[in-house]
């Protein structure tokens, strides 16, 4: 099995975020997208069952690099990171289009796995469209897989709004997975280890033999022209005291009044 | 300049759901004449319902392949039929389907999505809108930067659902299914559903037990109180990872985003990843026994003590307030 596990970094979800000037920026040290980790778990779990190879391809800065060693530290065998002044700005379609031309280079690739979604742009959107890109089979919400190589058949459960559907599919797929689907491990010494010695190439336009039209702001059918922290709660807390039986009655009276209820 | 507004109407067993509604409201503060895509098996008694709630039209297929929702047929047909319509706009519920739906379809017609919506105005015929982004720490306006459908979803619960009026009258069309059956790759084999579980994300009111609650059977007044109101039961992560109360429960950053009319969140701290998830709430009241909890801050009201003596205090008075 080749297995590929998109990821992003992303800032650590306890992060305090700010923006000043349109740029954002953050207090902490950014991490592997929290959804990512599951992802990177499962596309390892598969391949120790299976045998094979993970891949872990991550788009962004020189910098996101630490959030792929996190990926071979936990276990992936190889890391790319796609990187290139023209894929600055990309939205989560042309983040897609970027990752299918990767997965093509890489060739021969059974499976794709992708978290969720990422905890900064929030869109969900790349699993699917990457799916499409590849004309491969669209499994999204996983949070259950069973892989057979030799029928190149897979099982897999979604999670829906309404509850669980259980899905069969052909080889190559994309998946889309949520936090259900396994307890990510944390990295070993010798993971750790490895991962301060790997060396992670850099794929650029030309690598991946990327369309300049169809990357970076170029290529992104949507802009965000401002970004701006959501206007403050009206009012403070009002605090209500007394006996339980007092306070419930109290309570209750303020939200019938503000026809809450 | 008239523009062409259509929405995806999203149904699971044949029940509209209600995100699609919304979405059909949202619609018609965009522009008259409205279509809406009825996609299914045996749905098209679904159709005066649509058109009660805003739809001018309604283009229906109705087709065995399209029974569930699979982005694959879903995607090829609709794809099909805006290329042949030209509409201006494809509202979509920001649902799992609704999701895969306008990525796929984006991918289809090589144009782009603005995903999770929770403002939408049209400009000249152009989408403004605003979404949250970094869990709704910020907000970030997005408009689309190349001509072509603007495919839109829309966040459950960002907008008002419209009342139906069983009067209004609408044009039903019949469509055809694009691909076949053997040209699908995902076929659905099974669901387990669990029955008389209210959706968090459609929820209106949303009970939430945190770490304060102690353990698995703190969840008890928890669930009284949600069930005396007709809500949901929420759960922070701390809560979650004890392991007293399923993953599905969870609300936050890493668990689902919810938008209720009433949030009551008891014995939770209110770390910056739950209040991710809760923040547009529109009404937060608050049960904690640290006044210091960042959750104050979010709470229009707050009561400060013991959980287990006003919890059940608050629903004994709520049964009495609504003749229960």
């Amino acid at each position: 099995m080749n297995i590929v596990a998109c990821v992003k970094q992303t800032p650590d979800s306890a992060a305090k975020i700010t923006v000043e000037n349109g740029k954002v920026t953050w207090d902490a040290a950014p991490v592997l997208n929290p959804w990512d980790e599951y992802t990177v778990e499962e596309a390892i779990r598969l391949k120790e069952k299976h045998g094979g190879k993970v891949t872990a391809l991550c788009l962004g800065p020189e910098t996101a690099k630490e959030a792929l060693k996190t990926c071979i530290a936990m276990g992936c065998d190889e890391a790319i990171l796609l990187s290139d002044p023209a894929f600055e700005g990309s939205d989560a379609l042309a983040t897609a289009y970027l990752l299918a031309q990767a997965i093509q280079k890489i060739g021969a690739v059974d499976l794709v796995l992708c978290g969720k979604q990422a905890i900064d742009g929030d869109t969900g959107l790349v699993p699917m469209a990457l799916a499409r890109l590849l004309d491969w089979s669209p499994i999204s919400y996983t949070m259950h897989l069973e892989v057979d190589p030799a029928s190149r058949t897979l099982k897999a459960t979604r999670l829906l709004e309404q509850g669980k559907q259980m899905v069969t599919a052909k080889l190559p797929a994309v998946i889309g997975t949520v936090k259900e689907i396994n307890e990510p491990r944390y990295p070993s010494f010798m993971g750790i280890r490895k991962a301060s010695k790997a060396n992670i190439p850099t794929w650029g336009a030309a690598d991946v033999g990327a369309d300049p039209a169809k990357a970076g702001v170029a290529g992104s059918a949507t802009k965000w022209p401002a970004i701006y922290p959501p206007p403050a709660r009206e009012g403070a807390v009002e605090i209500i005291e007394g006996t339980p039986e007092e306070a419930a009655a109290k309570l209750v009276d303020r939200l019938i009044a503000d026809k809450v209820i | 300049m008239t523009n062409k507004i259509w929405v995806f109407i999203e149904q699971f067993k044949g029940a509209i759901q209600p995100a699609s509604l919304e979405a059909l409201g949202a619609a018609r503060t965009l522009g008259d004449g409205v279509t809406a895509l009825l996609l299914g098996q045996g749905v098209g008694a679904l159709a005066q319902a649509v058109i009660a709630h805003g739809a001018d039209e309604v283009l229906v297929a109705d087709d065995a392949t399209l029974a569930d929702f699979r982005a694959e047929p879903y995607a090829a047909l609709v794809a099909k039929l805006a290329q042949e319509h030209k509409p201006d706009v494809l509202l979509a519920a920001a649902t799992t389907a609704g999701r895969d739906l306008s990525a796929t379809v984006a991918v289809e017609l090589n144009t782009g999505v603005i995903a999770d919506v929770i403002g939408l105005k049209l400009v000249d015929g152009k989408v403004q809108a605003v979404k949250p982004v970094y869990a709704g720490k910020l907000l970030s306006d997005v408009t689309f930067a190349k001509d072509g459908l603007q495919l839109v979803t829309l966040r459950p619960r960002a907008f008002p659902k419209p009342e139906p009026d069983p009067a209004r009258t609408g044009v039903v069309t019949s469509v055809a299914p694009v691909l076949a059956e053997d040209a699908i790759s995902v076929k659905v084999v099974d669901y387990a559903i669990e029955q008389g579980q209210v959706s968090l994300t459609d929820a209106k009111i949303i009970v939430s037990g945190g770490r304060g609650v102690g353990g698995p059977e703190g969840f008890a007044p928890i669930r009284e109180l949600a069930q005396t109101l007709g809500g949901a039961v929420g759960a922070s992560r701390a809560a979650v990872d004890a392991g007293w109360i399923p993953y599905a429960h969870q609300v936050g950053q890493t668990g689902k985003t919810v938008s209720p009319d009433l949030y009551i969140a008891v014995g939770i701290s209110g770390s910056i990843q739950h209040q991710a998830g809760m923040r547009s709430s529109k009404t937060i009241v608050a049960i904690n026994k640290d006044p210091e909890a960042p959750i104050f801050k979010l709470a229009r009201y707050g009561i400060v003590g013991d959980l287990f003596k006003y919890v059940p205090a608050l629903t004994a008075e709520f049964k009495k307030r609504l003749g229960k």
